[in-house]
C-alpha cells in the first residue's frame, strides 16, 4: 500500500495544477499551473519504473549479491523523465517570455482582460 | 553514395538534414543575408527531391523501416531480445503521403517567406524555426515508437508558437501564441499521460510491437480516451477549436500555411493511434461514431462561424476547422465500418475520400492563406470592410484566388469535388443525413468565399492602391500549390489510385504495420 | 477518371462538355445586336435623379449576408457567447471533451 502513495500524490498535483489553469486569471499563475501539471506527469513516469528493493540500474560497481537485472529499477522510464523536464523547460521559458511581451502591449496580465482575439 | 543507399537511409536522411540545417542557418545568416536565403531554399528543395523518392519507391513497394543505431537499418529487433528495442522509423503508405504533403507546402512557404518578411528584424530565426516545424512534422509522421512522437509534437508546437509571436509588436500576435502555447502543452502532457498508462502496461515503446500484445484493458481505455482528446484538440475539432481562429490570424501568412500542415500531422496521429495501434480491438462502433460526430459539429459549426466574420484570415481559419471536419467524417465512417463486411466497398471508399481531402486541403487552404498574405502586404490591413477593386492591380492573386475558392467550395473540375464526391457518397450509405449536412457545409462555403471575392477584388479601386502585384517569390510559392491543385482535379483517378489507395490500405491493414517491424504478424 | 461505388467521374469528359457550351452560347451572344461603345451607353433612368457614384453603393462585407445572419441570430448569439477568447475556457472544453469521452468509452467497459 505504501508504494502506491505516489500515484495518489501525482492525482493531487494534477488536481491542483489543473485548478490553476481552469480557475486562476492572473497568466503567470496559469504558467505555474501548467508547470504542476508537468511535475505530477513526470512523478508518474518516474513511479512507473520502481521496483521493491531495486537498486540503480548501473552495471558496474553493484553491491553484492543483487541479481541482474531482476534487482534493479527500470531505467527506461529515467530516459523518459530526462527528456520530458528539459521539454517542460523550454515550454515554460517560452511562455514566460510571452508573458513579459503581453504585458508590455497590453499592460494588463488578467485573462479576463487579454482577448481581443475573440469570437 | 548511390540510389539504393539514398533510399535505404532516406528516412533518417529526412529528419537529419533539415535539423542539422536550421542550427546552421542562425550561422550563415551572420555572414551574409543571401546565402542565407539560397542555403535555406536549396535544404528545402533537396528534402522535396528525397521525400519524392522515398514516396515513389514506398508507393509501388513495402514500407521503409529504419532502426536508428543498429548494424542495418532493418535490424529492429536484436539478438538478445524479442520486441524492437531502438528508435523505428516506419515509413508505410500513410506516412510517405503525409511526408509529401509537408515538404510541399513546406517549400511553397519558404519560397513565399522570401519576399514576405524581408523587411523584419531576426530573419535568420525565423528560417531556423520554419526549418523545426518541418522537421517536426516529418518526426510526427515518419516515427513508429510512441515517445517519439511526443517528442517531435512538442518540438512541433514549440516551433509553431515561437513563429506565429513572429511579429510581437503587432500585441495579439503574443495573444494568440499564448493561447496556442497553453493549450497545446496541456494536450502534450495528456498524451505524456497516456503513454506512462502503456508502458507500465505492457513495458513496450514502439507502436507495432504494442499493436501486437494490446488487450483492451480499463488503463488502455483511459490511455485511448487521453490520446483522442489530445489529438483531436491539437487538428482543430469542434469544440476545442477555439485556438485555431485565434492563432492562425495574428501568423504571418506563410507560417499559417505551415500551421495547416501541422495541424494535420497531428490528425495523421490520431488515425495512426486509432487504426494501428489498437486497431480491431477497441470498440469499433463506439470510437467511430464519436469521431463522425466531431466531424459533423467541425463542419457546420466552423462555416457558420466563418461566415459573418470581418477579418479575412480568422475566416479562413475557420474553413480550416471545417474542412477538418470532412476529413474526419470520412476515415470515421471507415473506423466505423472496420471489421464489418461492408468495409472492402464502403468504408474503403470513405477512407480514401477522407485521406484525398487531407491533401487537396494542404493545397488549397495553403493557397487561400498565401493570397490573404498577398492581400495584407499590399494594403497593410485584413478588415474586409476597408479593401476592395484590388483586382485592377493584383492580377495572379485575383485568378489564384479564383481557383483557391472555387476548389473548396468542391466546384468541378478542381480536386475538393473529386474528394467530396468520394466522401458524400460512401457517407450517405451509412445514413443519408451526413451526406446532406456536408453538402449543406460546401454551399455556405462557396456563400463566404463569394463574400470575400466581392469584397476584397470586386468594386471600385481603393484610393490610396499602389500598382502592380506582389513580389516574384510570392508569386513562385503561390503558384506551386495552383499547379498542385490544378493536376490533382484533372487526373483525380490517376492521383487515387497510385498515392491514396496505398495509403488507406496501409492504415487500414494493422496485421501489415505489425509485420513489418516485427517480422511476422 | 476515378471510379466511385457509385458511378465514376472524369474532369476531362466535364471540361470538353464545358467548352462546347461555352462556344455555344458565345456564338448565340455574337448574334444579337452590337452593344455600345464604352462611355457611349445610355444611362439608367432614376426619376430624374443622378445615378450615385459606385463607392457609394458598394456592399461592404460586414453587410452582405445580414438576412441570413438575422434569421439565425438566436444561435449566433449563442455561439459568440460560447467564443468568449479567454484562455481558462479553451481548457476547459479540452476538459469537458475528455470527461464526455470517458463516459462514452471506459465506462461500458467497466460496468460489463
Amino acid at each position: 500500500m505504501i508504494y502506491n502513495i505516489p500515484f495518489f500524490a501525482v492525482i493531487i498535483l494534477i488536481a491542483v495544477g489543473m485548478y490553476a489553469v481552469i480557475f486562476r486569471r492572473n497568466l503567470i499563475k496559469i504558467a505555474i499551473g501548467i508547470t504542476i501539471v508537468e511535475s505530477a506527469v513526470n512523478l508518474f513516469l518516474i513511479t512507473l519504473g520502481y521496483r521493491e528493493g531495486g537498486v540503480a540500474p548501473i552495471y558496474t560497481n553493484l553491491p553484492a549479491n543483487v541479481v541482474i537485472p531482476g534487482g534493479m529499477v527500470l531505467p527506461v522510464p529515467q530516459a523518459l523523465t530526462l527528456t520530458s523536464i528539459v521539454i517542460g523547460v523550454a515550454v515554460l521559458a517560452l511562455m514566460l517570455s510571452f508573458i513579459i511581451r503581453i504585458y508590455q502591449y497590453y499592460g494588463t496580465l488578467d485573462s479576463k482582460k487579454v482577448r481581443r482575439l475573440k469570437e | 553514395m548511390n540510389v539504393d543507399w539514398l533510399l535505404t537511409h532516406s528516412p533518417a536522411l529526412l529528419i537529419a538534414i533539415p535539423l542539422l540545417a536550421a542550427f546552421l542557418t542562425p550561422v550563415i545568416d551572420r555572414i551574409n543575408k543571401k546565402a542565407r536565403d539560397a542555403f535555406v531554399i536549396i535544404v528545402l528543395i533537396i528534402a522535396e527531391i528525397i521525400m519524392i523518392a522515398l514516396a515513389w519507391d514506398v508507393f509501388t513497394g513495402s514500407a521503409h523501416i529504419y532502426t536508428m543505431g543498429a548494424s542495418s537499418p532493418t535490424a529492429t529487433i536484436p539478438a538478445q531480445a524479442a520486441v524492437p528495442i531502438r528508435i523505428v522509423l516506419e515509413v508505410d503508405g500513410m506516412s510517405a503521403f503525409m511526408g509529401l504533403i509537408s515538404t510541399t507546402v513546406s517549400l511553397a512557404a519558404g519560397f513565399y517567406s522570401l519576399a514576405f518578411v524581408k523587411k523584419e528584424t531576426g530573419q535568420g530565426r525565423y528560417y531556423a524555426l520554419l526549418l523545426l516545424m518541418l522537421v517536426g512534422m516529418l518526426g510526427m509522421e515518419f516515427t513508429g515508437d510512441i515517445f517519439n512522437l511526443f517528442v517531435f509534437l512538442e518540438v512541433l508546437s514549440m516551433a509553431s508558437a515561437a513563429l506565429i509571436a513572429y511579429r510581437f509588436y503587432y500585441g495579439d500576435a503574443v495573444e494568440g501564441a499564448f493561447k496556442y502555447c497553453v493549450v497545446s502543452s496541456l494536450g502534450a502532457l495528456m498524451v505524456l499521460f497516456a503513454i506512462g498508462l502503456l508502458y507500465g502496461q505492457y513495458d513496450l515503446l514502439n507502436m507495432a510491437a504494442l499493436a501486437k500484445v494490446m488487450k483492451y484493458t480499463t488503463l488502455d481505455r483511459i490511455a485511448l480516451v487521453l490520446l483522442i482528446a489530445a489529438f483531436a484538440m491539437k487538428c482543430g475539432a469542434v469544440p476545442m477549436h477555439m485556438w485555431t481562429p485565434d492563432s492562425y490570424t495574428v501568423a504571418p501568412a506563410p507560417i499559417t500555411a505551415m500551421l495547416v500542415a501541422a495541424s494535420q500531422a497531428s490528425l495523421y496521429a490520431l488515425f495512426r493511434i486509432c487504426f494501428s495501434l489498437y486497431g480491431l480491438t477497441l470498440d469499433v462502433t463506439t470510437v467511430g461514431i464519436i469521431i463522425i460526430a466531431l466531424g459533423l459539429l467541425s463542419m457546420f459549426v466552423g462555416v457558420t462561424m466563418a461566415l459573418p466574420q470581418k477579418d479575412i484570415k480568422r475566416l479562413m481559419s475557420y474553413h480550416a476547422v471545417s474542412q477538418t471536419g470532412y476529413m474526419l467524417l470520412g476515415v470515421g465512417v471507415g473506423l466505423y465500418l472496420l471489421g464489418k463486411p461492408d468495409f472492402d466497398t464502403y468504408g474503403m471508399a470513405a477512407m480514401e475520400g477522407g485521406i484525398f481531402h487531407i491533401i487537396n486541403h494542404a493545397l488549397y487552404k495553403g493557397l487561400l492563406f498565401l493570397t490573404a498574405g498577398a492581400i495584407f502586404y499590399k494594403v497593410k490591413t485584413r478588415n474586409l470592410n476597408e479593401m476592395g477593386g484590388l483586382a485592377h492591380s493584383m492580377k495572379f492573386t485575383t485568378i489564384f484566388f479564383m481557383i483557391g475558392a472555387l476548389a473548396i467550395a468542391g466546384i468541378p473540375p478542381f480536386n475538393g469535388f473529386a474528394s467530396k464526391l468520394l466522401i458524400y457518397e460512401s457517407a450517405y450509405h451509412v445514413s443519408p443525413i451526413l451526406s446532406i449536412i456536408a453538402m449543406l457545409v460546401s454551399i455556405i462555403t462557396l456563400a463566404s468565399f463569394v463574400k470575400v471575392f466581392h469584397s476584397a477584388f470586386m468594386g471600385p479601386p481603393m484610393e490610396n492602391a499602389e500598382e502592380g502585384d506582389v513580389p516574384k517569390s510570392m508569386i513562385i510559392g503561390m503558384a506551386i500549390l495552383t499547379v498542385g491543385i490544378i493536376l490533382f482535379g484533372l487526373f483525380p483517378g490517376w492521383v487515387v489510385s497510385n498515392i491514396v489507395h496505398p495509403a488507406a490500405q496501409a492504415l487500414a491493414a494493422q496485421a501489415g504495420y505489425i509485420g513489418s517491424v516485427a517480422g511476422g504478424a | 477518371m476515378l471510379e466511385t461505388t457509385g458511378g465514376y467521374w472524369s474532369p476531362i469528359v466535364w471540361i470538353v462538355a464545358f467548352i462546347v457550351a461555352f462556344l455555344m452560347a458565345y456564338i448565340m451572344w455574337g448574334m444579337g445586336e452590337k452593344k455600345h461603345a464604352k462611355g457611349e451607353q445610355e444611362k439608367p433612368f432614376l426619376s430624374g435623379q443622378d445615378e450615385p457614384s459606385k463607392e457609394a453603393v458598394h456592399v461592404r462585407a460586414g453587410n452582405i449576408y445580414w438576412g441570413f445572419t438575422e434569421t439565425l441570430s438566436g444561435y449566433y448569439d449563442f455561439m459568440k457567447k460560447i467564443h468568449t477568447g479567454i484562455i481558462n475556457d479553451y481548457v476547459l472544453w479540452l476538459l469537458g471533451m475528455a470527461a464526455i469521452f470517458f463516459l462514452a468509452i471506459v465506462l461500458p467497459g467497466v460496468i460489463m
